[in-house]
C-alpha cells in the first residue's frame, strides 16, 4: 500500500468553453511538500479551486483521486469533511459571523462527518487557543467578524490558522505568500512548517520561489499553458529565480 | 447569482409548520360590515356606552376614508363585505374562569404551537395571553403579576376591570382618525392585550401575547395598549401564526404605547402568520399601525422586530419623543421570500429637548420577494440637541428579488444631527463556496451568513426570542436560491 494522497491525470478543464488545464499530471504522497510555480494565467488558481471543488469549472477530460475516491464527483464541503483544505488567495469576508463560531461550526462538520463527538464552546476554546500560538494569531482577531476589517496578513494568518484547527490529509495553499511582508511571510511560513506532517500533504501554490526560502519543498513543478511541463527538486525553483519562466518554458518545447 | 447551487432548494419542499387548523366550537357572526355589527360586536362584550361611542365615531369616520395605495405594496382590492368581523372559540357562560376551564381543544392548539398555558409548565420568566381569532381565551400569571399591582389582561376584561385607564390612554396615541386601517380596527376591534406597570415598578417577567387566526374567513383586528407610569419597566413580546389558506386574510392591528416619566418600554415582535404557499397564494394581509410616545422626561421606547410572515407587511412601529432626554430605537429584521412583500420601517417624531433615536433595519429579499424600508426622521423645532442615527441595510439572495428604500429626513433646528447609513449586498457565490470550502453545507452557509446580517437586531431580543427567530429566518429562507 503506497502513501498516495492525490493523483491527477491528464486532467482538461474549462472555464466558460475556454481550455485552462490541458493534461496535467500530479500525484502527491503523504507527508510530502509540493510547490506549483508558473506564470500568471499558467492555470494555478484554476487547478486550486478545482481541487476544492469550485463549480463554475468544467472538467473535460481525466481523473483525480483522492484517497482512493474519485473527486469529481464529490461535493465541496464532503471535500472539505474528507480532509481537503484550500487555502485562499483572497480568504471571503462574512460580517457579523464571529470567527470562532465560524471556525467551530467548520471543525464540528468535519469531526460529525467522522463520526467524532462535536466540540461544545469550551472545548473548542481550547483547542482553539493552542492553535492561535502556531501562527501568532491575536486573541482580538478571534471576537471579529470572519475576515472583516483584517489586513492582508492577517487574512493569510487567519487561513493558517484555520488550516491548524481543521488538521486537513491535503492542504492546497493557493498563494497564501501574495501581499505579505517580510515579517508576516515568516510568520505565515513557520505556521505552515509546523503544521508539516507525515499524514499531510501540502500543494503550495505560488508565483515567486520567495515563499520557498521558508518552506523548502520535496517537488517543485512548473505549470505552464495549462499542464505540468518540468518537475524537479528544490533547485528547480532557484533555477527560475535565475532564469525567468520564459527560459524553462522554451526549453520544454512549447 | 447566476449559477444555481441546489442543496437549498431542496428544503423548499418544507412546508409552514403552523399551518394547521383546529377544529373549534366556534361563535362567528355573519359576513359583513356595517353600524349593526359595530354595534353587536360591542355588545356581545357588553361594553361601556363610552366605548360603542368611540366605536361609532371611528366607523363613521372610516366610511368617509379611502385605502391608502401610497406603499410599494400590490393586491387586490380587499372586499371589507366578505370579511367576518368576530369569530371567536365558544365558551360555557362568561368564558374561563380559571386556566383550567380552558376548552381542552384550544388548550392542544398552543400545545402543538409550542406555547403552554400551564403555568407551571412555561418558563417563570414568561406570563402569556392567548388571543384566538377575535378573543383572548387564557391570561396565565395573572395573580403574580397583581400582586405588584402590575395589570396584564386581555383588552376586554380591562373594559370591565378599568375602565378609566381604558378611557384616559385609549386612542390617544393611534386617534381612530390617524389612517385607514386604524380607523377600521378602532370600530371592530374584538380583543387584544392590556399592560399597565405603576409608578416604580419593575416588571419581573416578560410579558407576551400570542395570536392565533384559527377560523377561515375572518379578519383579526385587536388592540394592545401599554401604559408604564413613572420609573417603571416593562418588556413586552408579541408572536403570530395563521392556519394555511388559499385566501387571503386581513389582519390590522393597533398597538400603543405610553411611557411617562424615567419608564422603559421593550416591545419585541416575532411575527409569523401564514405567507402564502410558493405561488404566492394566500396568507395574511398584515396591516398594522404601532406607535409609542414617550410622554415623560428621560423616558424610552424600543421596537425590536422580526418580520418573516404574511404576504404583504405594512407596518411602521413609531416613537413620539414628546419628553425631554427621551429615547426611542427601531431594530428591524424584514425577511422576504417567494411572493411576500414587506412595506415596513418606522417614524421618529422628535418633540422635546435632547432625544435621541436609533434606527437599525435589516432587509433580507429572496425568492421574488419585495422589501422596501420606509422611514422618517422628524426633528421638530423645539427638539433642540437632538439626534438620530439610522443604519438601513438591505441583503439580497437571488436575482428576481428586490429590495427598496425611502428614508425622508427633516430637521427643522440647527442644532441636531441625523445620520444615514445604509447598504445593499448580495450574498455571494464566493461567500458560500468559502463556507463550503470549511466543511458547511449550503444551507448552513446562508443561515450562517444571514444570521451575521441580522446579528445586530437579533441581539437586542430577549434571549428565548432570539433563538427562535434565527431558527425561523433559517425555515423562511428554505428555498430561497433556485
Amino acid at each position: 500500500m503506497d502513501n498516495l494522497i492525490l493523483k491527477i491525470e491528464n486532467l482538461n478543464v474549462n472555464v466558460a468553453d475556454r481550455a485552462i488545464l490541458n493534461g496535467l499530471n500530479l500525484e502527491v504522497r503523504s507527508g510530502e511538500v509540493h510547490a506549483i510555480m508558473g506564470p500568471n494565467g499558467s492555470g494555478k488558481s484554476t487547478l486550486a479551486s478545482v481541487l476544492a471543488g469550485r463549480d463554475s469549472y468544467t472538467i473535460t477530460g481525466g481523473s483525480i483521486t483522492y484517497m482512493g475516491q474519485d473527486l469529481t464527483t464529490m461535493a465541496a464541503e464532503d471535500r472539505a469533511r474528507n480532509g481537503i483544505f484550500l487555502g485562499f488567495q483572497y480568504p471571503v469576508e462574512i460580517p457579523g459571523v464571529g470567527n470562532t463560531y465560524f471556525l467551530k461550526a467548520a471543525l464540528n462538520a468535519i469531526r460529525k462527518h467522522r463520526g467524532e463527538k462535536e466540540l461544545d464552546a469550551m472545548e473548542f476554546l481550547k483547542v482553539a487557543k493552542e492553535k492561535m500560538k502556531i501562527v501568532q494569531m491575536d486573541q482580538k482577531l478571534m471576537e471579529r467578524a470572519v475576515n472583516q476589517g483584517f489586513s492582508g496578513g492577517e487574512k493569510k494568518r487567519n487561513e493558517i490558522f484555520q488550516m491548524s484547527v481543521l488538521e486537513p490529509r491535503l492542504a492546497i495553499l493557493d498563494e497564501t505568500d501574495s501581499g505579505l511582508d517580510i515579517d508576516a511571510l515568516r510568520i505565515v511560513a513557520n505556521g505552515v512548517n509546523s503544521l508539516r506532517s507525515k499524514d499531510r500533504a501540502i500543494v503550495l501554490i505560488t508565483h515567486y520561489q520567495r515563499l520557498l526560502d521558508y518552506i523548502v519543498p520535496d517537488h517543485v513543478h512548473v505549470l505552464a499553458g495549462g499542464r505540468i511541463i518540468k518537475s524537479g527538486s528544490r533547485d528547480l525553483a532557484s533555477e527560475l529565480e535565475k532564469t525567468g519562466y520564459e527560459a524553462v518554458v522554451a526549453g520544454a518545447g512549447r | 447569482m447566476s449559477k444555481t447551487p441546489s442543496a437549498i432548494k431542496d428544503l423548499t419542499e418544507k412546508e409552514y409548520q403552523y399551518g394547521f387548523v383546529t377544529a373549534l366550537d366556534q361563535e362567528v357572526i355573519k359576513k359583513g360590515l356595517s353600524e349593526d355589527v359595530v354595534r353587536l360586536i360591542s355588545s356581545k362584550k357588553n361594553e361601556p356606552e363610552f366605548l360603542l361611542n368611540w366605536r361609532l365615531k371611528a366607523y363613521r369616520h372610516w366610511l368617509t376614508m379611502t385605502e391608502p395605495n401610497w406603499s410599494q405594496v400590490k393586491y387586490p382590492k380587499i372586499d371589507y363585505q366578505d370579511i367576518i368581523y368576530y369569530a371567536a372559540p365558544k365558551t360555557k357562560k362568561d368564558g374561563p374562569k380559571s386556566l383550567d376551564e380552558i376548552d381542552p381543544e384550544v388548550r392542544k392548539m398552543f400545545d402543538k404551537l409550542g406555547i403552554s398555558l400551564e403555568e407551571q409548565k412555561r418558563l417563570s420568566g414568561v406570563a402569556v395571553d392567548a388571543v384566538v381569532d377575535s378573543v383572548s381565551v387564557a391570561t396565565t400569571f395573572k395573580s403574580k403579576l397583581a400582586e405588584l399591582g402590575i395589570v396584564f389582561c386581555s383588552f376586554s376584561e380591562a373594559v370591565h376591570s378599568h375602565p378609566d385607564l381604558i378611557k384616559k390612554y385609549l386612542g390617544t396615541v393611534v386617534p381612530y382618525t390617524d389612517n385607514y386601517f386604524v380607523a377600521l380596527n378602532s370600530a371592530v376591534f374584538s380583543d387584544g392585550s392590556f399592560c399597565f406597570i405603576p409608578k416604580g415598578v419593575r416588571c419581573p417577567m416578560e410579558l407576551s401575547t400570542y395570536f392565533r387566526i384559527n377560523a377561515a374567513d375572518t379578519g383579526q383586528f385587536e388592540r394592545t395598549l401599554i401604559v408604564a407610569e413613572e420609573g417603571s419597566y416593562v418588556s413586552y413580546l408579541e408572536g403570530c401564526t395563521a392556519p394555511r389558506r388559499d385566501k387571503n386574510q386581513l389582519h390590522a392591528a393597533v398597538v400603543e404605547l405610553v411611557a411617562l416619566d424615567n419608564a422603559e418600554i421593550k416591545y419585541s415582535t416575532v411575527q409569523n402568520w401564514y405567507p402564502g404557499d410558493k405561488e404566492g397564494k394566500g396568507g395574511i394581509y398584515n396591516f398594522v399601525t404601532k406607535r409609542g410616545i414617550c410622554r415623560g422626561h428621560k423616558s424610552k421606547i424600543s421596537w425590536t422586530q422580526v418580520e418573516t410572515g404574511s404576504a404583504i407587511t405594512w407596518k411602521y412601529p413609531s416613537v413620539i419623543l414628546k419628553g425631554d432626554n427621551s429615547v426611542g430605537e427601531f431594530y428591524s429584521v424584514a425577511l422576504t421570500n417567494n411572493y411576500q412583500q414587506a412595506d415596513t420601517g418606522t417614524k421618529m417624531i422628535h418633540l422635546g429637548k435632547n432625544t435621541s433615536s436609533t434606527i437599525i433595519s435589516k432587509g433580507i429579499s429572496a425568492g421574488r420577494g419585495q422589501n422596501t424600508y420606509r422611514g422618517l426622521v422628524q426633528i421638530q423645532k423645539t427638539a433642540t440637541n437632538s439626534r438620530n442615527y439610522t443604519q438601513c441595510d438591505s441583503l439580497l439572495i437571488g436575482d428576481r428579488c428586490g429590495a427598496h428604500t425611502f428614508p425622508y429626513i427633516e430637521v427643522k433646528n440647527s442644532g441636531s444631527q441625523v445620520e444615514h447609513e445604509a447598504s445593499t449586498s448580495k450574498i455571494g457565490e464566493d461567500q458560500i463556496f468559502y463556507c463550503k470550502s470549511r466543511g458547511l453545507s449550503e444551507e448552513d452557509a446562508v443561515s450562517l451568513i444571514v444570521n451575521g446580517f441580522c446579528k445586530d437586531v437579533f441581539k437586542k431580543l430577549p434571549m428565548e426570542f432570539a433563538v427562535e427567530a434565527q431558527k425561523l429566518l433559517g425555515v423562511s429562507l428554505e428555498g430561497s436560491i433556485g
